[in-house]
C-alpha cells in the first residue's frame, strides 16, 4: 500500500463544474510528485485537500494507511509552504521556525536546537533573530520552508512555492528545495505551472487539466510519450501540422502536397485528417535530419541563447524548430526558403482534435 | 502650475486654521483666569484638577472605557476575522450594522436600553454596577463603527488567510491562531480602536446623563453651566490626552515589526 494515497477524489463548488474529478493517485515514502496543469486546472485544490483546507466531495485521502479525509488541517502533521511564504511578521525568523514545536509543547531546548538545526539547512544560519521584512524573498521562502520541516511532517506539500521570485533566485532555490528534499528523504507534492520546474524537480509528475488527471509518469515519460493531446501541447513546445492519411497500414501521411512518413502504422483510416505532431528539437533544417522533408519559408529567428528557435512557413502554418547554438553558427535569413527534415520516429499521430 | 500650488496651500491653511482657531482661543482663555493684570495663569488648571469631582468622574470614565475597549474587542475582533476568513460575501451586512450607531442616536439607544433595562426581570437601572454595565453595553456599541473599521483595515494589511492556513498546518487551534497570529498582527490597529473608543467613552454625555451616572462629560457639562475658566482648561486637558493617545499609537507604529499603520482623530 502506498504511504500517501488519493482515492476517487471529488470535489465540487457550489454549482460549479468540478473543480476536482476521480482523482486516483498513489505516492511511495519518499517520493517528489508534482502536480502541473494551467491555471484552473484543480491541482492547487488537490493539494488543499490533502493538506486539510478542503474537504473532498466524495472519495478518500490516506495517510500512511490512516484515512485523514475529514481530519482538521491542525491535526494531519503535514507540512505546507506557500507561494505568499507566509511568515509571521510579528515573530523572528528563529520564532517562526520553532512555531509548530511550540505549539507541540516541545521543551524550549529542544525547539532551539531544531531551530538551529534548520537554520543550518537552510544556508541562514546567522538569520533567527531577524524579521521576516528584514529577509528577500528567496531567503524567506527558505525561511517557510525550513518551518514547514522543523515539525517533522509526514508529507511536505508546495503551492508554487518559487512563483514570486526572480528567475535567477527560483533556479537556485528550486535546486536547494530538490537537495533538502533528498537529504530528508521526505515525500514531496509541488504544485506548479512551470513545466521546467516540475521536469527538473520531480520522480512523477501528474499532468492535470480542467480538474481531471490527464497522465502520470516520470518527466521522460510525460514529455516523450504524452497520452493525451493536451499533455502534448503543454508540456514543451510542439508543432502541429493537419495532414492527411494516404496508406495507413505503412504510416504514409501527405501534407500540402508534400509526403511523410511516420515509424508505426497510423490507426486512422486512410483519408482521414489526422494532426502530427513533431518537436522543434526533432527537426533539422537541410536534408540531413532524416527521410521526411519540409520546404517553407524562414518567418523569425529568434536567439535564446543556447538554442536559436526558428519559425518557417509551410504555406499557412508555421512550424518551429530549435538549432543548439555555436559560435561559429550560420543564423538563417527571414525571408529565405529552406528544407528541414526529420525522421519517421520523431512523429506523434492523433486523431484530429 | 503655479496657481495650482496657491490654492492648495490657501486650502491647507484655511484648515489649519479652521482646527486650530478655536482652540488656541480656547487656550488663551483657559490662562485668563488669575488677576487682571495677569496674562498667563495656570489657576484654571489648577482649580479643574484640584477638584475631586473631577477626579472621581475622570476615574468612573476611564475605568467604564477600559471594560468598553475589552468587550469591544472581543465581539469585534472575532466578528471580523471569521468574516475577512470565511464570510466575505456578509461583509457589506456586518458593515452596514457596525453602522447603525451612526444613524440611530445616541438619546434613542438610550431611551431603548431604559425602556428594557428598568423594570424586573432585567432591572438594570436599580443598581450602580448594573447601570455602569449597561453603560459599558451603550458604549461597546458606540464603538463598533470605530473599532471595526480600525480592526478591518488591519486585517485586509495582513493575509489573513494565507496566515491561517499556515498556522494550522503547523497545528495551531482556532485559539491559538486568534492570540498569537492575528492580535499581534493586529496591534496597531487595536491600539487605534482603542484609542478611538477610549476618547468616545470619555467625552460622551447623552446616555450618561440619562442613565445618570457621573462620567467626565456630564461633569465638564455642570462646569460648563457653572464656571467660566475651568472648563476651557478641561477641554485642553482633554484635547492633551487624546494628542498623547495619537501620538502613542505612532509610536507603537513604528516600532512594531511588519505593522501597518491605522490613523485616526476625535
Amino acid at each position: 500500500m502506498a504511504f500517501l494515497e488519493l482515492e476517487n477524489v471529488r470535489k465540487v463548488f457550489g454549482a460549479d463544474a468540478p473543480a476536482v474529478e476521480d482523482f486516483n493517485l498513489q505516492v511511495e515514502r519518499g517520493d517528489f510528485v508534482s502536480f502541473l496543469g494551467p491555471s484552473g486546472c484543480g491541482k492547487t485544490t488537490t493539494l488543499r485537500m490533502i493538506a486539510g483546507f478542503e474537504t473532498p466531495s466524495s472519495g478518500f485521502i490516506r495517510l500512511d494507511k490512516v484515512d485523514i479525509t475529514n481530519r482538521p488541517p491542525n491535526q494531519r502533521n503535514v507540512g505546507m509552504v506557500f507561494q505568499a511564504y507566509a511568515l509571521f511578521p510579528n515573530m523572528t525568523v528563529g520564532d517562526n521556525i520553532g512555531f509548530g514545536l511550540k505549539i507541540r509543547k516541545q521543551p524550549a531546548e529542544a525547539i532551539r536546537k531544531k531551530v538551529e538545526e534548520m537554520l543550518a539547512l537552510i544556508h541562514l544560519p546567522d538569520k533567527g533573530q531577524n524579521y521576516p521584512y528584514q529577509l528577500s524573498g528567496g531567503q524567506q521562502q527558505r525561511v517557510a520552508l525550513a518551518r514547514a520541516l522543523a515539525i517533522s511532517p509526514q508529507v511536505l506539500l508546495l503551492d508554487e512555492p518559487l512563483s514570486a521570485l526572480d528567475a535567477k533566485i527560483r533556479v537556485e532555490l528550486r535546486l536547494e528545495i530538490r537537495r533538502i528534499q533528498r537529504q530528508l528523504g521526505i515525500t514531496t507534492i509541488y504544485v506548479t505551472h512551470d513545466q521546467e520546474e516540475a521536469m527538473s524537480l520531480s520522480d512523477r509528475v501528474v499532468v492535470m487539466s480542467r480538474g481531471v488527471m490527464e497522465q502520470v509518469g516520470t518527466p521522460f515519460e510525460i514529455y516523450n510519450y504524452p497520452k493525451t493531446s493536451f499533455v502534448a501541447s503543454f508540456v514543451g513546445t510542439l508543432n502541429q501540422l493537419r495532414c492527411t492519411v494516404v496508406d495507413a497500414k505503412s504510416g504514409r501521411l501527405s501534407y500540402n502536397g508534400q509526403h511523410l512518413t511516420t515509424a508505426e502504422p497510423v490507426s486512422q483510416p486512410d483519408g482521414a485528417t489526422v494532426t502530427l505532431m513533431l518537436r522543434p528539437e526533432e527537426l533539422r533544417l537541410g536534408s540531413e535530419g532524416g527521410e521526411n522533408r519540409l520546404t517553407g519559408t524562414v518567418e523569425t529567428v529568434n536567439f535564446l541563447g543556447s538554442i536559436v528557435r526558428v519559425s518557417i512557413n509551410l504555406g499557412g502554418a508555421p512550424i518551429t524548430l530549435d538549432i543548439f547554438n555555436e559560435r561559429k553558427l550560420e543564423l538563417p535569413w527571414v525571408g529565405q526558403a529552406y528544407t528541414l527534415s526529420f525522421p519517421p520516429h520523431a512523429c506523434w499521430v492523433m486523431a484530429e482534435q | 502650475m503655479k496657481s495650482n500650488t496657491f490654492w492648495a496651500w490657501l486650502i491647507v491653511v484655511l484648515g489649519i486654521l479652521y482646527f486650530f482657531v478655536p482652540l488656541l482661543a480656547t487656550l488663551e482663555f483657559s490662562l485668563r483666569a488669575g488677576r487682571p493684570d495677569h496674562f498667563f495663569s495656570l489657576v484654571a488648571y489648577e482649580k479643574a484638577l484640584k477638584d475631586p469631582a473631577f477626579l472621581k468622574s475622570m476615574t468612573l470614565s476611564v475605568e467604564i472605557a477600559v471594560f468598553t475597549i475589552i468587550v469591544t474587542l472581543l465581539i469585534i475582533v472575532p466578528t471580523a476575522y471569521w468574516v475577512h476568513l470565511r464570510l466575505p460575501r456578509l461583509r457589506p451586512v456586518v458593515e452596514f450594522v457596525t453602522l447603525m450607531p451612526f444613524v440611530v442616536p445616541a438619546v434613542v439607544l438610550v431611551f431603548g436600553l431604559i425602556r428594557i433595562y428598568s423594570r424586573p426581570p432585567l432591572a438594570f437601572t436599580y443598581y450602580t454596577w448594573s447601570t455602569n454595565l449597561l453603560l459599558v453595553c451603550a458604549y461597546s456599541v458606540l464603538s463598533f463603527p470605530y473599532m471595526y473599521r480600525a480592526v478591518d483595515t488591519g486585517l485586509r494589511a495582513i493575509d489573513v488567510r494565507t496566515l491561517t492556513e499556515a498556522a494550522q498546518s503547523l497545528g495551531a487551534s482556532w485559539a491559538t491562531i486568534l492570540l498569537r497570529i492575528i492580535f499581534p498582527n493586529l496591534r496597531v490597529a487595536l491600539l487605534s480602536g482603542a484609542f478611538l473608543t477610549f476618547a468616545i467613552v470619555v467625552g460622551e454625555f447623552t446616555i450618561a446623563v440619562f442613565l445618570a451616572r457621573p462620567t467626565f462629560g456630564p461633569y465638564m457639562s455642570l462646569q460648563i453651566q457653572n464656571k467660566a475658566y475651568e472648563p476651557a482648561a478641561l477641554s485642553i486637558i482633554s484635547f492633551a490626552l487624546t494628542w498623547a493617545s495619537m501620538g502613542i499609537i505612532q509610536w507603537v507604529g513604528h516600532r512594531a515589526p511588519g505593522q501597518v499603520q491605522v490613523g485616526g482623530a476625535r
